[in-house]
């Protein structure tokens, strides 16, 4: 169950649509942003309220890298990778932010704050190097940049 | 030079609110077309103005169009591809985010010339800031009545959705898109029957990239044969070119097709990065074959002219790179991108990318056996044309271009060689 907001948004979202299972992308962001990821009861949720198997909204869960099947923190710093990002120093971006969090890539910090990922291209290649944290992007970033804007997360 | 389709760029979203879009001349093309033009010579207006897709395959527009058959059981449907996520293309990011109208007009005029009462954008899922700023403008044009039922008194009834992607690049070709909004794995489909005549749903369906749709309400204002006059012969219009990497100012330019790459990096960007010199150039998108630094002086942008050096003009996203850059690394990282934006399907490209890949990591050990170089062409070769789609070959062109055209910048990662090289210098 979702909150009561959030079922009647998606109620709207099906009608989208002349099939439900269309809804299912939709329909994960919403647990997702309920639960912070997509939980075992999401998967058999949403299955049921789209009329699905319970494995198609898995196999469609672990297809698409945006969605998350365990716990992640709550800011996810995701760094492109790719070409254009890393021609202009992406690399060192990822490295500052591995050694000021004390995590690895793919790591969440003790206090479930910050998750780090490297992601692959993010469309803002003329404003590399990008990263996006949770749904926001920023362009052109420094490692003092950085550093700023990880104090500024709460 | 005439900008088409970035003419309110510099006001830097404010086109976002529907009165500002209308009172700098937009939707004037829609009720033009609903009045004066019946659904059949829109699209032979869209014929003339030589318009192809902008998404990459620069397939003719106006050609896919008149594929989709005139009467259809199953309802017909026009897709927006706004997935954009190939490598080094941001394009259709600012073609949404400072002009979202002129893109959902072209998609209702699709709509009317079609007889497809529906319409979706699917947009890549990163892009959420975006997808808020459609669904407000939709919101916008279903209250003024462009949207919904008999638009503008005309009797044509037309629906529009934005449908937000998850984080897969194969997602942007355009079989995959449609299995993807089918709510399923992005899996690409067989093809044929294409999706003018079996796509969304099982009904005919156009799918068109951003930059296509938005070139629409333009073509209906002033013509085919106006659109087609700003560019080349066979390559009519403009194009958005994203120019990333090493220049000086980076950005996205609207050009006139057949506009020389060269100037595009000197004058639209200032130059290469902290003046150094240039070495090689990815002219359309990471899928495409690179270009050496002599090639480039050649080179205009337009279909005819960058296939003629070797390359293709693909989706317009230009990554430039200096001599500083090692086109062994720079290749690398793209192989890693296709590794794993492989979609797992079909052997060739599942396989074969992971085997590239593994190549790479041991050449960048300086731990290259010999015969690696000519393991990397042979791979790419077998997947090259052997895959279900087009990602297959995406992943092996610019593997070999790249091995043919800077051959020493694999060479250095053999171990082999590194010893003859030390052996020498003794």
């Amino acid at each position: 169950m979702f909150t009561q907001a959030n079922e009647t948004k998606l109620d709207e979202i099906i009608t989208h649509y002349p099939v439900k299972r269309s809804a299912v992308l939709p329909a994960l962001y919403i647990a997702q942003e309920e639960h912070g990821y997509v939980t075992d009861d999401d998967v058999r949720y949403i299955a049921q309220r789209l009329d699905m198997r319970v494995n198609e909204v898995e196999e469609v869960v672990t297809f698409y890298t945006m969605y998350s099947r365990k716990p992640v923190g709550k800011y996810k710093l995701q760094v492109c990778r790719t070409l254009s990002c890393a021609l202009l120093g992406a690399e060192k971006i990822a490295e500052h932010i591995e050694h000021k969090l004390h995590i690895g890539m793919g790591e969440t910090t003790i206090d479930g704050k910050f998750t780090l990922t490297e992601v692959e291209c993010l469309g803002y290649c003329d404003l590399a190097p990008c990263l996006q944290v949770n749904f926001d992007y920023h362009e052109k970033v420094t490692t003092d940049g950085v550093d700023k804007l990880i104090e500024g997360l709460k | 030079m005439t900008k088409v389709l970035t003419s309110r760029f510099h006001l830097k979203g404010q086109a976002c609110d529907i009165d500002v879009y209308k009172q700098t001349g937009g939707y004037q093309a829609l009720p033009k077309a609903l009045k004066e033009f019946k659904p059949d010579q829109v699209i032979d207006e869209v014929k003339k103005s030589v318009l192809r897709g902008r998404g990459g395959a620069g397939f003719p527009t106006g050609m896919k169009w008149s594929f989709v058959p005139k009467e259809s059981k199953r309802p017909k449907y026009v897709v927006c591809n706004a997935d954009e996520s190939e490598p080094g293309t941001g394009k259709d990011r600012d073609l949404m985010r400072y002009d979202p109208h002129q893109m959902i007009e072209g998609m209702i005029i699709a709509g009317y010339a079609l007889g497809s009462n529906a319409s979706y954008i699917y947009i890549r899922g990163e892009y959420w800031f975006i997808k808020e700023i459609l669904e407000k403008a939709i919101a916008q044009a279903y209250a003024q009545g462009y949207l919904g039922k008999n638009i503008l008194g005309s009797g044509f009834d037309h629906d529009m959705y934005v449908h937000p992607g998850a984080g897969a690049y194969i997602c942007g070709e355009e079989t995959a898109l449609l299995e993807s909004l089918e709510g399923k794995r992005g899996h690409p489909r067989l093809k044929p029957p294409f999706p003018a005549v079996v796509g969304l749903y099982g009904g005919p369906t156009v799918v068109n990239n951003v930059e296509t749709l938005a070139v629409v309400p333009h073509i209906i204002l002033n013509g085919g044969e106006w659109y087609k006059a700003l560019g080349t012969e066979k390559s009519g219009g403009t194009k958005l070119f994203t120019v990333s990497g090493h220049v000086n100012n980076p950005g996205n330019f609207e050009v006139p097709m057949g506009y020389p790459l060269m100037s595009l990096i000197n004058n639209e960007c200032g130059g290469i990065s902290g003046g150094r010199k240039l070495k090689a150039v990815i002219p359309g998108g990471s899928s495409v074959p690179i270009l050496t630094a002599e090639e480039c002086e050649k080179v205009n942008m337009d279909y005819e002219s960058v296939a003629a050096a070797g390359s293709m003009l693909g989706s317009g996203g230009v990554i430039v790179m200096d001599e500083t850059a090692d086109i062994f690394e720079s290749t690398m990282n793209l192989t890693h991108f296709y590794k794993h934006e492989s979609c797992g399907w079909c052997t060739p490209c599942r396989e074969g990318t992971r085997w590239l890949y593994k190549v790479f990591q041991r050449m960048k050990r300086y731990e290259g056996r010999s015969g690696d170089v000519e393991l990397l062409y042979d791979l790419a070769d077998k997947i090259l044309g052997k895959s279900f789609c087009a990602l297959g070959d995406a992943a092996a062109m610019p593997v070999q271009s790249a091995i043919k055209k800077f051959r020493e910048d694999f060479d250095r990662r053999i171990k082999h060689n590194l010893i003859q090289i030390a052996k020498a210098a003794d």
